[in-house]
């Protein structure tokens, strides 16, 4: 396996799409090249940042809505109904 | 609350809106990026959600049932967008050498836990990184990786395969990487 196979497989193999054999090679490739196993682990990271930050109940969700916003949408669905 | 909602008390669409609004315009803002739009996305969401109330079914919760109209609708905005060229992605993947090795080796990222500052700082970063890849790529990876959302419902909504689901869903991920990488390597300080 060549380390541009490693990368097209990647998501595969953090998926556990990967059959027993595939992973055995994928391992495999692993054991010996450490530039991809830190491309693996940066490239879950990434994932996990992602979902992280996005979800940080610190981050930017406002704990009321606007209240121009219910005014507007309960204004809409008077006129809808 | 289902229950009156489709018996029609007033009083019941004004607490859903209350109750779930402030999450559903997080969700529009993460994906629109454009405070006006996300608030039209969300009346439009609840919009929807009332004119359907009556085929909630309920094994679903009704903070998911929402969550994924609101997904809907912030997309139906998106697509209303005029479309711009998008950049190309191609310059954010990994490139590699003739015999497959890659071109420049990977160095792994720090691994240190950030202190509170530094917490939010990282999550400016990463919102920022998202924000600048191209449109199509971005929508990938809000709705996959943030909304959560699995391949088949991200297809859907994309109306693409789910086959072109993951193949742009692992490209929008190396280029995050790559995006992210001069700020989180080990070897800078």
């Amino acid at each position: 396996m060549t380390c541009r196979e490693f990368v097209d497989f990647l998501m595969a193999y953090l998926e556990l799409e990967l059959s027993e054999d595939q992973r055995a090679i994928f391992e495999e490739h692993m054991g010996a090249c450490p530039p991809c196993v830190a491309y693996l682990d940066s490239y879950a990271e990434t994932v996990r940042l992602g979902r992280t930050v996005c979800r940080d109940p610190e981050g930017p969700v406002p704990e009321d809505v606007p209240e121009a916003l219910v005014r507007a949408i309960l204004a809409a669905r008077s006129r809808e109904s | 609350m289902i229950e009156r909602l489709r018996s029609g008390e007033e009083p019941a669409y004004e607490e859903l809106v209350r109750t779930h609004g402030a999450r559903m315009l997080a969700v529009a803002q993460r994906m629109l990026r454009n405070e006006d739009e996300a608030r039209d996305a969300v009346q439009d969401a609840f919009l929807s959600a009332f004119r359907s109330i009556e085929r909630f079914e309920g094994q679903a919760r009704l903070s998911t049932w929402l969550h994924r109209i609101a997904v809907n609708a912030a997309l139906m905005k998106l697509r209303t967008r005029r479309r711009k060229p998008e950049t190309s992605i191609e310059e954010l993947l990994p490139g590699f050498l003739e015999d497959g090795h890659m071109s420049q080796q990977a160095v792994p990222w720090r691994k240190d836990e950030p202190d509170p500052v530094e917490q939010g700082e990282l999550r400016e970063l990463v919102l920022a990184k998202i924000g600048e890849l191209p449109e199509t790529y971005r929508n990938v990876i809000m709705l996959r990786d943030i909304e959560d959302l699995d391949t088949e419902e991200t297809a859907k909504l994309m109306e693409i395969s789910t086959g072109a689901v993951k193949t742009r869903l692992h490209r929008a991920r190396q280029a995050l990487r790559t995006l992210l990488d001069p700020h989180m390597r080990g070897d800078v300080s």
